[in-house]
Order: structure tokens, then C-alpha cells, then sequence
């Protein structure tokens, strides 16, 4: 018998779930549940059970969809979020929760990403990145910071690399957040805001893959890559108190832009109001 | 309020990964043939900080009955 | 009596869907589809619907598939390069056995090819542009009513046998302009896939009965909380590694529409009563095939012209029947000879199978016909 939490919002009969010891993802989709279930408590939140839908990809975190006890679509690599415009777009009334990884939703579906951003179509993208294509075994992605070692970049990676977050906000997005897996808690307050988030909202949740990406890299074990989030991952109040000088090579956990654009399902709502034949 | 939550550990569930163990602000896990064990010096002070932390949902708390 | 109007084939397409309860369209410019895209957002608001213009076709397709699990009757509108882009996703919606509609007015290819000429190019592709093995329906019209009422029945095979179709256009009937008077829209015969609520006895979302091949398709977004997915599953709708499940999928898939093709198939037999040569042909096509064949009989030659509406799968059984009368079968089609394997396939050694294709993008004239004729008398 898990926790009451799992127990209420997860699929225990496909439990355990697949990932390697110490992976980040078991995490971060804990940290999804555990931020459901806060908003489904709350008597003053609007949140209902049966109006959130999981979207997934492919990629290791992509099998999160089904494990979590909601609705839920686990599509094709890159396709999430058009899958999921299709969705929220069809019911507007639907929590609709983008499920993604670093290659999912940078790489083969960068564009869509930016897309759904610059439209500010309703949803919630939580991209758990692990740096890395684990479930291929380890090939460089968006994410990989250049020199870092994958199989598909033996001598070191060239290419350099995309900060998701920063790439949301660029694309327009109206929220845009950075969580972990280490600050659970600040994850999972940020992870609240962005499901109660009405247009697009993005979450770039930096896991670890101690697998392929840290053994790698000699980043360590698992322990080793949190201590180094712990370190290096700075929650709000205390990154903007710390001197400029302090900053330098550290990184925010928390909110990094919040605007109240129109968001797109309501400003179509209008349009159809507009235009509707009267019958 | 101590003795109003209980540590489970889910063995089947646990991977042995360690985080819970080097996290655990009062030392009181540790892992023994790959999995984690509380130990028996009942220094758990049921924080929640393994629950929070643990990827595979193998350890966690529950309210005891008043 | 309906009026008539001045309409032409992408036009009618709109027209068509929205009568069969299209409500959603996702899509991208291509030529020469755009009319399709350009008036299902002028006409959707009207009716209350949805139009959103993606990124591109992989993202068109993708949320067509979204908005068709969330309970909307859905389309959208390509040609070849597009319809390219997307083959992966209409594996998916096979897969995953979600209705919707795919139109491609197919041009002139390979590649970005000759983009504002008539090609028949995209036949096969229609049938194995996705990767594995997999349903297809595909319909093609040949007028603009027809495109019309074609479409309605593109809907109704979709929502019974949750998969996608496609409606393979061209654009000799995707640019053509022809007045039409469209049918009421309450005679028409409009389907629904089989919604099953809260089905106490099996709650598994894929769940067939016995004898039967289509699940009732489990309302998304309402509390049935089920999963969807691209991946071999069983009837709980959760992927499996079983190859005994995998394959008991895969062929059920399949069996769906094969073993309801007498249902499925739709052909158009013209002047074929006493026919010895039958001229084959599909969409576009047709119309320079039923002048020949007017002019052919007016020249005392038993020709008639036999026009698969589906297209896939392909009616092999109404062909048959046709054989023990033919001497002899011409093929004419604007490819290299795509629908002639079918042909050939069918024909086997009873009857000889002649060819007339093209792939410059000038459409096949009566004359060009009728020299083929000619030709294969001589």
C-alpha cells in the first residue's frame, strides 16, 4: 500500500515505474501529483479532477502519462504539444498538462513549443530535462552543455546548448519557470502556479540522469548530481539577495517571466460569439 | 507531535539509489543489500524529506490514528 | 429544393464536413489545398466550430487527432509534400483508432515537384505512406457534388470504424468550379462513433466484443480517466510487450476494415452492362474517361468505364465480377502506374491489363484516350 498521494493519483498497478535508481523523472511526476492534488484540496481553487488531461511524447519522461491517474494520451516523439493544442482547444475547460523531455519538446518538437507559447494557447508544459536522450542510451540533445560527453559526441559536444526556460519566455511564452528535483517544495508551489496559469505556461524542471548523462560525465551518483543542484539551483528570495558577484554560475529556481496576454481559446470564444450565424 | 506519523519503507519498491539516505537531515536511514532500512537508533524524526525526495515512492509517512 | 450554387471541389469539401458535423480544423497553407483551409476559417466560426492554423502539417495533424479524442468530429487539408509530413501521425491515429478526416489534393511531386498541376501521385502513399501495417480508407471523388456528399460518407466511416480516412482529392477536382445543387442537409445520413459511458461490465477503454471489431470509444475529458497510445496495448488501452496481444492488435486493425470491406468499397460502373473493354480510373481522371467512353460507343465499341470511389481498400470483389465478360482492361491514372499493381493483382492472367499514365502534370484528355483505344484494337 504507497502513499495516500500515490494511491489517489497514480496508476499503482503499473508502479514500480521504469526508470533507472536515482533517475530525476520519479520525482518530478511526484512533484505533478503532489502540486494536483494541493489545487483539488484547496475548496478555493476551481481545479476538478476529471478536466485534467495528461499529454505526453516519447522519451523517458514521456512514459510519466501513464502512470498518472488521469485522463491521459501518451502520442508521438516531439508531437505533445500539438496534440494537446488540439485538446484544449476543442474543450477549453480542460487542465490540459504537457508532459515532455528536453529532446521532446527542444528538439524534435521545438517548434511547437515556441508556437504554443507564441500563441498562448492554455496549457501546461512541464519539461523534465535530464540533458540527455536516455531512452535511446545516451545521445547528446538541445540541453547537453557543450564539451559534456554523449555516444553521439565522443570527444565532446560542439554544439551549445538551449536554457528551455529562457527559450519559452523568448518565444512569448506568458509563464515561464525553472524548478528541479532537489527544491521539491519550490517545485512543486511553481508547478501549482503554472497549472493555474491561464494561458501557456512552462516549466523546465532540470532532473538527473545518473545513467547516461552523469556516469558519463563524471558527475557522480545520483546524491552527487542533487548535492550539485542543491549548490549550483538557487530558489527566488535568496538568488535576488545574493550579491551579483555570488550569481555567477548559478541559476533561479522559480518564475523567470509572467505576463497576462489574452489567452488564444478565449480570444477564439469571442471571435465565434462574433460571427456565429444566428439560426 | 512525535508518534503521530510513521515511517513506511515499501521494500519491492526501493532501488536502492541512496538519495533518501544522504538527505535525511538526522542520518537515521541507511541502505543495507541495496535497499533503504530505517536504523534502529530512532533518530527519525518524520520531517518527510525522504518521502519528498524518493523518485520510486518506496518511502513515506503515515498519520497514525489519535 | 436546395438552390444552385456556383461551387468549386475544395469549397465542396468545406461544405461536405461541416454538413457531417466537422467542427475542428487544423491546417497549414499548400497548394493546392489552401481554398480548403481559407474556407473552413471563414465558415467554422459561422457554425460555431474551430479553425486554427498550425506551425506546420505535423502539428495540423497532431492536434486534428487532439481535438478528435476530445469528442470533436475533425479534419484537415494537404497536398503531397504536407501529406508527407503527416504519415507518422495517421499511423498514430490507426493506432490509437481515432477518427478523423485527411484530405490531400494531391500535385505534382516528387518533392516540391510542379505545385499548381494535377497528379494522381500520392495513390499509394495514401495506402503506405505510414510505417507498419495498418487501415486505410481512402474515397475519391471525381465532381464537385461528389466531393460533397463523398466527404459526408469520409465522416461516417471514420466515426464507425475509428480510423482515419483519407480523402484522396487531386486538383482537377480541387480546382474545378461547377454548379451544383447541394442536397438538404437533413437527408442526410450523418454517423457517430459508439460512445460508451461508465461501462460497469468492462471498463477496459479498448474492449470488443466477441464477433465484433470496433471498441466504443470511451468519452475523453469526462472521468473515465483512461490512457491512450501509439504503443502496442491491450484492451486497458496500457502498453504491452506480449506478442500474442501485439499481434491479436494488429490484425484486428486490419480486419476492421478488410473484413467490412462489401460496406466500405463504392464503385461507379458506367455503360460496363455489356462492356468487353473497361477503362479503369479514379478521381479527376473520370471526367476524360466518360467522354472517351461516350465517344467510343458512339463509334459502336463496347467500352465502359469502372471507377473505384474507395479507393482503399481496393474493390477487388465488384472488379472480379466483371472479368469473365472483359477482353480487355486500360488503366489510365496521372502516375507512373500506381493503381495498375492493383489492377494487375486482380486481373491476373484472365484478362490483359493496358496503361495509359502521365506525370507532367497535363491532365489526360478524351483523344488521348481514345488513341489508347485505338491502339490496343490495332
Amino acid at each position: 500500500m504507497p502513499s495516500e498521494l500515490i494511491h489517489r493519483y497514480m496508476r499503482i498497478d503499473h508502479l514500480p515505474q521504469i526508470w533507472c535508481p536515482g533517475c530525476g523523472n520519479g520525482t518530478i511526476m511526484r512533484d505533478v501529483a503532489a502540486a494536483i492534488q494541493e489545487l483539488i484540496d484547496d475548496p478555493e481553487k476551481d481545479i476538478n479532477r476529471d478536466n485534467i488531461v495528461i499529454v505526453s511524447g516519447i522519451g523517458c519522461s514521456s512514459r510519466a502519462a501513464g502512470y498518472l491517474d488521469f485522463n491521459s494520451i501518451h502520442t508521438t516523439h516531439g508531437r505533445a504539444i500539438a496534440f494537446a493544442t488540439g485538446i484544449k482547444f476543442a474543450n477549453p475547460k480542460l487542465n490540459v498538462i504537457v508532459l515532455t523531455g528536453d529532446g521532446d519538446c527542444s528538439a524534435i518538437g521545438g517548434n511547437h513549443l515556441i508556437h504554443a507559447a507564441r500563441r498562448n494557447m492554455g496549457l501546461t508544459v512541464i519539461a523534465f530535462n535530464n540533458n540527455i536522450y536516455g531512452m535511446t542510451g545516451g545521445q547528446y540533445s538541445p540541453t547537453t552543455p557543450d564539451g559534456d560527453v554523449a555516444t553521439t559526441a565522443p570527444f565532446g559536444n560542439v554544439d551549445r546548448p538551449f536554457d528551455i526556460a529562457n527559450l519559452a519566455s523568448g518565444a512569448g511564452a506568458s509563464f515561464s519557470a525553472r524548478g528541479d528535483v532537489y527544491h521539491v517544495r519550490e517545485t512543486i508551489d511553481i508547478i501549482k502556479e503554472a497549472i493555474q496559469h491561464k494561458g501557456f505556461s512552462l516549466v523546465d524542471v532540470y532532473s538527473v540522469c545518473p545513467t547516461y548523462y552523469g556516469r558519463k560525465n563524471h558527475k557522480g551518483s545520483a546524491v552527487d548530481m542533487l548535492r550539485w543542484q542543491k549548490e549550483n539551483l538557487i530558489p527566488t528570495a535568496r538568488y535576488y539577495s545574493m550579491p551579483e558577484e555570488e550569481r555567477a554560475g548559478k541559476k533561479l529556481i522559480g518564475i523567470l517571466s509572467y505576463n497576462d496576454y489574452p489567452e488564444y481559446t478565449e480570444e477564439y470564444a469571442k471571435l465565434v460569439k462574433a460571427y456565429r450565424k444566428k439560426k | 507531535m512525535i508518534g503521530r506519523k510513521q515511517l513506511i519503507i515499501e521494500d519491492a519498491w526501493c532501488k536502492g539509489c541512496g538519495i533518501c539516505v544522504a538527505f535525511c537531515p538526522k542520518q537515521a536511514l541507511e541502505l543495507r543489500d541495496g535497499k533503504v532500512h530505517l536504523k534502529d537508533d530512532g533518530q527519525c524524526i518524520t520531517c518527510g524529506l525522504c518521502e519528498m525526495r524518493c523518485p520510486d515512492y518506496a518511502i513515506y509517512l503515515v498519520n497514525m490514528e489519535e | 429544393m436546395s438552390k444552385t450554387v456556383l461551387l468549386q471541389g475544395n469549397e465542396a469539401a468545406v461544405e461536405g464536413a461541416i454538413a457531417a458535423g466537422m467542427r475542428f480544423f487544423a491546417g497549414y497553407p499548400i497548394t493546392p489545398s489552401t481554398e480548403i483551409a481559407e474556407r473552413s476559417a471563414i465558415r467554422l466560426p459561422e457554425e460555431g466550430g474551430k479553425f486554427i492554423q498550425m506551425e506546420d502539417e505535423l502539428a495540423s495533424i497532431a492536434a486534428v487527432l487532439g481535438a478528435s479524442a476530445a469528442g470533436m468530429k475533425a479534419m484537415t487539408a494537404t497536398s503531397g509534400p504536407g501529406f508527407s509530413l503527416m504519415q507518422e501521425n495517421i499511423g498514430y491515429g490507426a493506432m490509437a483508432e481515432i477518427p478523423c478526416v485527411i484530405v490531400d489534393v494531391q500535385r505534382v511531386g516528387p518533392s516540391t515537384g510542379l505545385a499548381t498541376s494535377p497528379s494522381q501521385g500520392d495513390y499509394m502513399q495514401a495506402k503506405w505512406g505510414t510505417h507498419g501495417d495498418h487501415p486505410v480508407i481512402a474515397l475519391s471523388p471525381s465532381s464537385v457534388l461528389e466531393t460533397y456528399t463523398l466527404m459526408v460518407r469520409a465522416f461516417n466511416l471514420s466515426e464507425k470504424y475509428r480510423t482515419p480516412v483519407i480523402f484522396l482529392m487531386d486538383e482537377i477536382v480541387g480546382h474545378l468550379r461547377e454548379d451544383v445543387s447541394l442536397p438538404d442537409p437533413n437527408s442526410l445520413i450523418i454517423n457517430r462513433r459508439k460512445l460508451s459511458f461508465h461501462d460497469g461490465a468492462n471498463k477496459q477503454c479498448y474492449y470488443v466484443p466477441e464477433g465484433e471489431y470496433v471498441p466504443a470509444m470511451k468519452p475523453f475529458g469526462q472521468g473515465e480517466r483512461y490512457n491512450i497510445t501509439g504503443l502496442a496495448h491491450d484492451e486497458s488501452g496500457f502498453p504491452i510487450n506480449d506478442h500474442d496481444k501485439a499481434g491479436k492488435l494488429i490484425n484486428r486493425l486490419i480486419d476492421k476494415v478488410e473484413h467490412n470491406a462489401d460496406h466500405i468499397v463504392r464503385v461507379e460502373q458506367y455503360e460496363m452492362d455489356d462492356a468487353e473493354t473497361a477503362i479503369v480510373c479514379f478521381g479527376g481522371t473520370a471526367r476524360s474517361v466518360m467522354s472517351a467512353v461516350q465517344a467510343a460507343r458512339a463509334a459502336g465499341h463496347k467500352v465502359g468505364m469502372f471507377r473505384p470511389i474507395t479507393v482503399w481498400p481496393f474493390p477487388d470483389k465488384p472488379l472480379r465480377a466483371r472479368l469473365p465478360q472483359l477482353r480487355n482492361i486500360l488503366m489510365v491514372e496521372h502516375n507512373h502506374g500506381q493503381m495498375l499493381l492493383e489492377m494487375q493483382r486482380v486481373a491476373g492472367r484472365d484478362v490483359p491489363v493496358h496503361f495509359l499514365g502521365r506525370v507532367d502534370g497535363t491532365v489526360i484528355s478524351p483523344d488521348d484516350v481514345l488513341a489508347k483505344l485505338e491502339e490496343m484494337e490495332g
